[in-house]
């Protein structure tokens, strides 16, 4: 404790009278991750720094041959810190890249920084659509190595519509990406001859679905539902308490490794859809589940995934670029031309740098997995959508020409 | 005891080392000094109601925040307050904070204590569901993002020029609000804050008072506001929420109610240890809570209460030795 109080001291000193850091070393990639690691949303930041973390260690350190500095900084879950922790990274650290944001919210916060100051910023999470779709052009250092949030929901609107549901209603969370999750599963099912009866938004963060259950049309073959956090633990359960026993397909977000260990026996049979599930049966996957539980006592979920994902993305990008940082407009090149071999399954880029990935239609089971001994409740996959793109199967320019999904398009034509 | 003078002139020195200081202490300081006096400004909004009114306000968010968005709303989509017209900004930003509490005083000022608390929390959050829910205009949850700062002869973009203007802003804010509260005007808010009714009797229109009073923390709370969608370039309903209400009016508290100086403490060390010692260690949060307990359990005045605190202990140790010598007298 001394001797951090004492760096501390001597740090602040230094900072304050010199007015300067140390530059980087040629040979170190300094990295900086922003994830919640306070706040309610604290869980999940550490879920993120794990997966990262985890590659690291598992390579002494190292990415592509270069030592890594890994800072990590708090951002409370709220975009305006994490707006200025980005500026601390840069000014005060000299970071090659940043990394990380979980909110839609924070995404959108983060990439004029990069912009402004023309450093690299890879999204390891958030999923804001319009950040690789109709708003690229103003970022030209910033990447995705996650997803789009409509993108796993436009197949699940295919899936749902080949097996004959006709009329479904949407309960999701209100905000952003609930809206573009909606409004991804609604087109594609409404396109393919589906009616969306009804459509329901409760506030982010609900607690008590108690007002919104008895108002649910009584005629619906299904119900798409997207909840964020505990809302997911809570609606489900609520759902079935009130005796409705509809179908559920559902977002990702609703039933990921992240809420599963939490949920009751009631979801069993729900299905839902995401890029990743720790169910997936590749001897890939099962290595990094069983990595990943033994060293963090849980199984990873999407966040973990993704984030180890994106370190080994960084790890083959600086490989290719011959061991050393080529910077970012060059990095990013190189990166959109690799095709990771990852735990969720091949991903490579698209030309909008976002994502083209496998998507999981997920069933809950309880069962054993992975030679674990205990019953537990598991993402089974059902069904495989390979190489699916943010745009599906619309094409770039039509996909692009209509607006971003929101709470308005598409319009609910079936909805009295 | 210190001359009113003196004092006066140990604040001075204070700010005019803080100027020379700050930049040249690399620019992540800069930013977080620049952040830290634009809150600055809304703690000392606050202070005006809770330290010399004595209405302790809890949606002084919602000023910050109309002036916020109103920077970011004509930024975006009216490219206008980006040159020059940055001043006209500032102007509409102060309008506006008035104007709404001036709308939110009509409601508010009717109540006292703990009601006054509740109905402004109330208005202050019905300010955030607008910004969360009125999605066409603020961008709902996602919020809106500037692009730059403004420049006007000077370039705003810069961290250190920028640093002084909010700089400027921040110095004025104090001594207009050190005037205000020294005027006769605010010997009265002074008058009503210990007893109103004795005010009242006296023939003094309190309601009045108190209601020029709101909309003048209103008008600070939103220059506050444009400076504050400046410093990040980002404006989101977390700029209006609950929390930023309660912080401004928990850095009152932290450095002392009713001395303008302690609010700009408050400020001080609440970002200080959020968001530069969180940047170091991982527990800065219990160093932030260690703070305020120990502020409210020992330090009912606040920080600036130091000082008197102290002297109250030299004062009494005195006392004790002086009436030990004369006990022990007598044997």
């Amino acid at each position: 404790m001394t001797s951090k109080l004492q760096k501390l001291l001597l740090g602040s000193c230094l900072a304050l009278g010199l007015g300067m850091t140390a530059p980087a070393n040629a040979d170190d990639l300094s990295i900086g991750f922003i994830a919640p690691t306070t706040g309610i949303f604290a869980q999940i930041g550490k879920d993120m720094v794990d997966g990262f973390q985890m590659y690291l260690d598992d390579h002494g350190g190292k990415l592509g041959g270069m030592t890594v500095k890994f800072i990590v900084e708090d951002n409370q879950g709220k975009p305006d810190a994490a707006v200025t922790k980005a500026k601390k990274l840069i000014l005060q650290d000299h970071v090659q890249m940043f990394i990380g944001g979980l909110l839609a919210s924070t995404g959108y916060a983060l990439a004029p920084v990069s912009t402004a100051e023309k450093t690299l910023y890879i999204s390891s999470i958030s999923s804001a659509d319009d950040l690789t779709q109709r708003q690229l052009d103003k970022y030209p250092y910033f990447i995705r190595t996650s997803w789009t949030s409509s993108l796993p929901e436009q197949p699940l609107g295919q899936w749902a519509c080949d097996q004959g549901y006709k009329k479904v209603i949407t309960i999701g969370a209100d905000y952003a990406f609930g809206y573009e999750s909606v409004g991804g599963f609604q087109k594609v099912f409404e396109d393919c001859g589906g009616k969306v009866i009804q459509k329901i938004w409760p506030p982010l963060g609900t607690k008590d679905f108690g007002p919104y259950i008895p108002t649910m049309k009584t005629d619906a073959d299904a119900i798409f539902s997207l909840m964020v956090g505990p809302m997911a633990l809570q609606f489900p359960k609520q759902l079935r308490g009130a005796g409705n026993k509809t179908p559920i397909v559902a977002g990702g977000t609703s039933y990921d490794e992240f809420v599963l260990p939490f949920m009751g026996d009631e979801v069993i049979g729900d299905v839902s859809a995401l890029h990743y599930s720790a169910a997936i049966p590749t001897p890939r996957n099962e290595a990094f589940v069983k990595a990943y539980r033994a060293k963090y006592g849980k199984v990873p979920s999407y966040y973990s995934e993704n984030n180890y994902t994106t370190a080994l993305w960084i790890d083959e990008t600086i490989k290719k670029s011959g061991g050393k940082w080529p910077g970012a407009e060059a990095f990013i090149k190189t990166m959109q031309s690799i095709k990771v071999d990852a735990p969720r399954g091949p991903v490579a880029m698209d030309d909008m740098r976002n994502p083209v990935e496998n998507v999981y239609i997920k069933k809950v089971e309880k069962k054993k997995m992975f030679g674990y001994d205990k019953d537990e409740l598991w993402n089974t996959v059902i069904k495989t959508y390979p190489n699916v793109s943010q745009f599906w199967t619309y094409g770039k320019e039509k996909f692009l020409a209509q607006p971003v999904y929101s709470r308005e398009f598409p319009a609910c034509k079936f909805c009295e | 005891m210190m001359t009113q003078k003196i004092k006066i002139l140990i604040v001075i020195l204070a700010l005019v080392a803080f100027a020379f200081i700050v930049p040249r202490s690399g620019s992540f300081v800069v930013l977080l000094a620049t952040r830290a006096m634009a809150f600055a400004i809304l703690a000392m909004s606050v202070d005006l109601l809770l330290g010399y009114t004595g209405m302790s306000s809890m949606g002084q968010a919602a000023y910050f925040g109309v002036g916020a968005y109103l920077t970011a709303v004509l930024a975006t989509k009216f490219h206008f307050g980006m040159g020059w017209d940055f001043w006209i900004v500032v102007v509409l930003g102060i309008l506006i904070g008035c104007a709404l509490a001036a709308l939110f005083g009509l409601f508010a000022i009717r109540a006292g204590g703990v009601y006054f608390l509740m109905i402004t929390l109330a208005l202050g959050q019905c300010v955030w569901g607008l910004a969360y829910r009125w999605n066409s205009l603020t961008g709902g949850d996602n919020g809106i993002n500037m692009s730059g700062r403004p420049s006007f002869g000077l370039d705003l973009t810069n961290e250190t020029t920028f640093f002084y203007l909010v700089f400027a802003f921040f110095a004025v804010s104090m001594g207009l609000l050190y005037v205000l509260v020294r005027s006769p005007f605010g010997r009265s808010l002074a008058g009503i804050r210990e007893r109103e009714l004795r005010m009242q009797i006296l023939g003094y229109n309190t309601w009045l008072h108190k209601y020029i009073a709101f909309i003048i923390a209103g008008g600070f709370g939103g220059v506050a506001g444009v400076l504050w969608a400046h410093t990040n370039g980002h404006v989101s309903p977390e700029t209006v929420v609950l929390t930023t209400s309660v912080d401004s009016l928990l850095m009152v508290v932290l450095g002392g109610a009713g001395t303008l100086v302690g609010a700009t403490l408050g400020a001080a060390i609440v970002f200080g240890l959020r968001e530069y010692l969180s940047t170091l260690v991982p527990w800065w949060q219990y160093a932030l809570g260690g703070v305020y307990v120990l502020t409210i359990l020992y330090l009912p005045m606040g920080l600036m209460g130091i000082p008197s605190r102290l002297r109250q202990r030299l004062g009494s140790k005195d006392k004790g030795e002086g009436s030990k010598k004369l006990a022990s007298k007598p044997s």
